[in-house]
């Protein structure tokens, strides 16, 4: 199994940026009654989230964030050289929004420059990226910009998934700094669960049309969203993340020779409320070490574990702290990771 | 595990107020307390009591809370 271990990289600054549209769950009752409403909220325990309007991108929302960092960090632009967008959410399908965002930022052209399309596991696998080309020696400073705008991808018309989700973009400054101590990932897939979490149509298996754009009842309980729309097994999800979230953070921490005592923080991707408390329960984690947003901002996929760390961690990463981050979802593709933070400077949360 | 545990047990974790109102042969889904929900409660509950990995597929060919113990018991 693929374990992996990098030495003196490290976070040394996050920011973020959410859309100012708040949206109060318990009265999103356009398609729904508000009894029928209130049950849901109640169980998922999403209670606000952000919607980016309609001219407002995941990229917008991170080059909000990355504006943010540079400036409150004094950051050169000039010694940028690596910048990951992560999205599945980007302004066009080519080109890649990375490059967009360099011209954005001002950075030099000697930046390199690419995206991530991988969903809610991806933070994980960007610092991987970038703390493994960083070990290299020859990037001086990195950027990872995270953003997602998920409230456009799924129908308000589908109960399952109409409550869940929410926007968000983040922005994490990333150097060489023999402070930092070893960090370790593990980083999963399994192709045979893709259709767990999918948006079936649009892309060239079943390309745009109109009857892709149509929509569709597509169960008993009539829920009603279009192929290019997203959807999700809930049951089947459950399942999968309770089979091998618990079981991989172990290896991983073992790996590591880390016990859970000495873990700071556990951020868990926000997915719902049931699960992270299921996971908490099974593995028997102390619960004041488990920072949570999903009340607040909801599902943000790839953006929910650094946004955690920027909304609730903000005063509490000065010193030595090591963080466990677990981040699982569409895919399906879950990884672990255990990072030491140093006197990380955490921005305050703007507003787009 | 016997009926009348899993009963009790299983009413426990899908939240029904009063286990005495079930039987083998009730249709789960038309309690007032399911709702789609539920089934991640219903596999948390296997998951926890039997060490079951079941999903949305198990789940389905369910109707009676008799097949829900035959799932358990399987």
């Amino acid at each position: 199994m693929a374990m992996l271990k990098y030495e003196g990289v490290g976070i040394t600054a996050m920011a973020a940026a959410v859309p100012h549209t708040i949206i109060n769950n318990y009265e999103y009752t356009q398609y729904f009654p508000a009894e029928q409403v209130k049950e849901v909220v109640d169980k998922i325990g999403v209670y606000e989230r952000r919607f980016a309007d309609a001219d407002t991108c995941s990229s917008d929302l991170c080059y909000a964030a990355a504006e943010k960092l540079l400036t409150d960090n004094a950051v050169d632009r000039n010694e940028i050289d690596l910048l990951v967008f992560i999205s599945q959410t980007p302004d066009y399908r080519m080109p890649a929004t990375s490059i967009l965002l360099q011209h954005r930022l001002g950075l030099p052209q000697t930046c390199t420059a690419f995206d991530i399309n991988l969903g809610c596991a991806a933070f994980c696998y960007g610092l991987s990226v970038i703390y493994g080309m960083m070990q290299s020696g020859g990037i001086r400073k990195a950027l990872l910009l995270d953003g997602e705008t998920r409230s456009k991808v799924y129908s308000p018309k589908d109960r399952r998934s109409a409550f869940i989700f929410g926007d968000a973009g983040v922005a994490a400054l990333i150097e060489r700094d023999p402070k930092f101590g070893i960090s370790y990932f593990s980083l999963n897939s399994d192709g045979s669960r893709g259709d767990l979490i999918m948006i079936p149509g649009g892309g060239y298996r079943h390309p745009s049309s109109i009857e892709t754009l149509k929509e569709k009842v597509v169960d008993e309980y009539g829920n009603i969203r279009s192929d290019e729309q997203g959807y999700m097994r809930g049951g089947d999800v459950f399942n999968f993340v309770i089979r091998e979230i618990p079981r991989n953070i172990k290896q991983t921490l073992e790996f590591a020779d880390i016990g859970t005592d000495d873990i700071h923080y556990f951020v868990f991707h926000q997915a719902n409320n049931f699960i992270n408390s299921y996971i908490a329960k099974k593995m028997k984690l102390n619960p004041a070490k488990i920072p949570s947003t999903i009340a607040k901002y909801g599902n943000t996929s790839s953006v929910s574990v650094p946004l955690t760390i920027v909304s609730e961690l903000r005063n509490s990463l000065f010193g030595e702290r090591t963080l466990l981050l677990s981040a699982f979802g569409v895919g399906m593709c879950w990884a672990t990771g255990i990072v030491p933070f140093v006197d990380c400077k955490i921005s305050e949360i703007v507003e787009v | 595990m016997e009926l009348k545990e899993f009963i009790e047990k299983l009413a426990e974790a899908i939240e029904v107020e009063d286990a005495n109102i079930l039987n083998e042969s009730t249709n789960f889904r038309e309690l007032d307390e399911w709702s789609s929900l539920s089934v991640m409660l219903l596999i948390a509950f296997y998951d926890e009591e039997f060490g079951k990995q079941i999903g949305d597929a198990d789940i389905k060919k369910c109707v009676t809370v008799g097949d829900l113990f035959n799932l358990a018991n399987k």
